[in-house]
């Protein structure tokens, strides 16, 4: 834990989770701290050192989203608008935050919503360590919190608690006149932040260290030809930069700076470094509609968080190569995400479904030896449906076999095909067997089906019957 | 010499250009190798630059995976990168290498409801030799017209592969801008061995292949063998084949 003093005494300032567990808190007297548990290591608090990490981390969390701020009490804010699908939606992109931030030795939690008031409350009082507020969803996800989640000073809190009010939702339910003129309008605000009816811009913070251009306008720029306009510009600008750093981009961010003192931003990603003007401009331009001007515009900065080197172009004259489709995967990626679009590699593995894998789609040449063992089929269930199968043991093909209440004779089949677990990989594979036979149904129809078993041992497979593709 | 023959292309190009009506240029066609099939096929194949609709029929019309072999047996006759759009990935790239289309070839992009605008995203690009997509779901005038409009600006032939949840879906058959149109339905195949049908096991599919529609063409109805390893499709000659004849009389 670590102290502070707070002007009377000496309290305690912040506790790690050993600390928590022993019933300590911050905001406690660190005398009280040490007489409940017997030689607690107690530390002075550095708040300059804290908020400057704080600003670092929160610079490491723009590899999500181009506008990232420190938060007041140990919080960072990320304005995952518009970015979130690149990583797979905002339950992957939390996960994976979360995961990264554990893996750096932060323990922290989460929360994505409308509003960063309701994003905060519930990052710290939510009852899960992630929690996802559907869209309009703040005020039913904070009813239920206690006071404090509304960032409120502590003679407030004491106050409304002394009035018997404790949870967000009896706040919210109280006529707001007179909680002006008896907390001060702070209060009313907070709530209002929160519920998402008053505006709280996050102030930003940029790496300075990274490539930047910025734009600033007499006149408030409005539509979507002078933001065109603009983009052109800076991209002019930052690839000169890139230029002679021998660098490309790998990801752009745009920050709309709007007149009544928000920010809004766009992202782009690049497959592979980039300083191609009209490229990376046409890629920002394509997601200039997720942003809204507002009453205006009054400057626009383009910044370059990740670039890689790049070799000067080689011009080449003689030959003529095949056509670059890098610039589509990009168009492509930014506007699907990235793991959307992709290309697959042969796995060396005969479980059909771990048979091939998805690379990201600039992984550089993808071969590959694809023969299969045997007939493969074009339509891959995944996971493989349960069906009814009539069939002789050991190794005969089913007579009929019934998926979706659908009843299918067998008239033709091919099989079986054995495949043995890998038991190299998996430990529970140790003696699973797959038998798979192609089957031809009345109407010419073909499936492929396994059964799960050897048709003898037991301990090969509960001689289930599954259906797993169509041919 | 060269700028004389170069002259002489042009202008063929440009009577060409006359007897279509001021249509534009044709990109050439990816010929099937049936006479059959080719002979009822403005140009003789498949027309690059173009749009072309393909469904399955029966339980087919959800999965389509005959459909998508058909589709994949065309991509494997001819070169050069292709993308293939879904809207969830269910396709297995085994089964495409099965019949010739190296897995390589392609780039896969799972779009979810921006199928159409994906694939006319691969289309504006330069370089692709084809775009497929499948696409569940109404597919209007304008927007199959939108797709035509791209794949004749950029020379790449396109596929989409209609898929729905309800078999043989009306809606599949509600008129669009794609140049030509597929159903590919199963037939019961004859046996692998045709003088011994005793011999147990599975040859090659056998499909009715139907080209339902075709702008400057005849439509037509054909009964093929299913892909090979080269994604050729090969006619079913009543000789030797008395089964499938038989199933198709029946049908």
């Amino acid at each position: 834990m670590t102290a502070t003093h707070d002007g009377r005494r000496r309290i305690i300032a912040a506790v790690d989770a050993l600390a928590a567990e022993a019933g300590l808190w911050p905001g406690m007297p660190v005398a009280q701290g040490m007489a409940l548990v017997p030689g607690l290591t107690v530390k002075e608090a550095r708040w300059a050192e804290d908020v400057a990490a704080l600003r670092r981390l929160a610079g490491w969390c723009q590899r999500y989203a181009p506008l990232t701020a420190a938060a007041p009490a140990g919080g960072i804010w990320i304005d995952v608008t518009g970015a979130a699908h690149l990583h797979g939606g905002e339950a992957r992109l939390l996960r994976d935050l979360l995961s990264r931030l554990l893996a750096q030795g932060f323990a922290a939690r989460a929360a994505v919503a409308d509003t960063p008031g309701a994003a905060h409350a519930m990052a710290r009082f939510g009852a899960e360590e992630m929690s996802i507020v559907p869209p309009g969803g703040q005020e039913a996800a904070l009813a239920g919190l206690p006071l404090a989640a509304l960032r409120l000073p502590a003679e407030t809190l004491d106050g409304l608690r002394l009035m018997g009010i404790e949870r967000i939702g009896a706040l919210a339910a109280l006529p707001r006149g007179p909680l002006v003129r008896r907390f001060g309008a702070l209060t009313v605000q907070r709530l209002e932040q929160a519920f998402g009816h008053a505006p709280e811009p996050i102030e930003p913070e940029f790496p300075p260290e990274s490539i930047q251009a910025r734009l600033t306008f007499v006149e408030p720029l409005l539509t979507a030809e002078a933001f065109s306009e603009v983009i052109e510009r800076l991209t002019w600008q930052v690839c000169a930069t890139l230029d002679r750093s021998g660098r490309g981009a790998r990801q752009l961010d745009l920050v709309f700076e709007r007149v009544d003192g928000t920010v809004q931003a766009i992202r782009i990603g690049t497959a592979r470094p980039s300083r191609d003007i009209p490229h990376l401009s046409r890629l920002l331009r394509e997601r200039l509609e997720r942003v809204d001007p507002g009453l205006g515009v009054e400057a626009m900065r383009l910044l370059v968080p990740r670039a890689d080197a790049l070799a000067p172009e080689q011009m080449s004259t003689t030959e003529t190569r095949a056509p670059d489709i890098a610039p589509l995967i990009d168009r492509l990626a930014n506007r699907l995400g990235y793991e959307r679009v992709y290309r697959t590699v042969p796995v060396d593995s005969a479980v059909p479904e771990r048979s091939s894998r998805a690379v990201p789609a600039l992984s550089g040449p993808v071969g590959g030896d694809w023969r299969a063992e045997g007939p493969r089929p074009m339509r891959l269930l995944d996971p493989p449906q349960p069906v009814e199968a009539m069939a002789l043991l050991p190794d005969h093909p089913p007579l009929a076999f019934t998926w979706r209440r659908i009843r299918h004779r067998v008239r033709r089949a091919d099989g079986p095909e054995r495949i043995a677990g890998e038991w190299w990989k998996r430990n529970g594979e140790m003696r699973s067997v797959r038998d798979y036979f192609r089957v031809e149904d009345d109407k010419g129809a073909r499936y492929w089906l396994f059964r799960r078993g050897d048709g003898e041992n037991r301990r090969s497979g509960d001689m289930r019957w599954f259906l797993h593709g169509f041919f | 010499m060269a700028s004389r023959t170069e002259t002489l292309a042009r202008l063929r190009g440009q009577i060409a250009r006359i007897e279509r009506n001021g249509a534009p240029v044709t990109h050439g066609t990816v010929p099937f190798g049936i006479a059959a099939v080719d002979g009822v096929l403005p140009g003789g194949g498949l027309a690059r630059g173009a749009l072309h609709e393909c469904a399955g029929v029966g339980p087919d019309t959800e999965h389509g995976a005959a459909a998508a072999q058909f589709i994949g047996g065309v991509l494997a006759r001819m070169e050069g990168p292709v993308l293939w759009v879904q809207q969830r990935a269910d396709l297995f790239a085994p089964g495409l290498a099965c019949i010739g289309l190296h897995p390589a070839r392609i780039l896969f992009a799972d779009a979810g409801k921006e199928v159409l605008a994906a694939m006319e995203e691969g289309l504006a690009h330069p370089g692709l030799a084809a775009v497929v997509g499948e696409y569940t779901g109404k597919l209007t005038l304008v927007a199959s017209r939108r797709l035509q409009l791209a794949a004749e600006q950029s020379g790449a032939l396109a596929a989409l592969l209609r898929r729905s949840h309800t078999f043989d879906d009306p809606a599949l058959m509600a008129p669009s801008a794609a140049v030509t149109r597929w159903r590919i339905a199963a037939l019961p195949s004859p046996p692998p061995v045709p003088h011994a049908p005793s011999v147990p096991g599975l040859g090659l599919a056998v499909w009715r292949l139907e080209l339902t529609r075709s702008r400057g063409g005849s439509p037509g109805s054909w009964i093929v063998e299913a892909c090979d390893a080269t994604g050729r499709l090969n006619l079913v000659t009543p000789l030797g084949h008395g089964s499938a004849e038989a199933a198709e009389r029946a049908a």
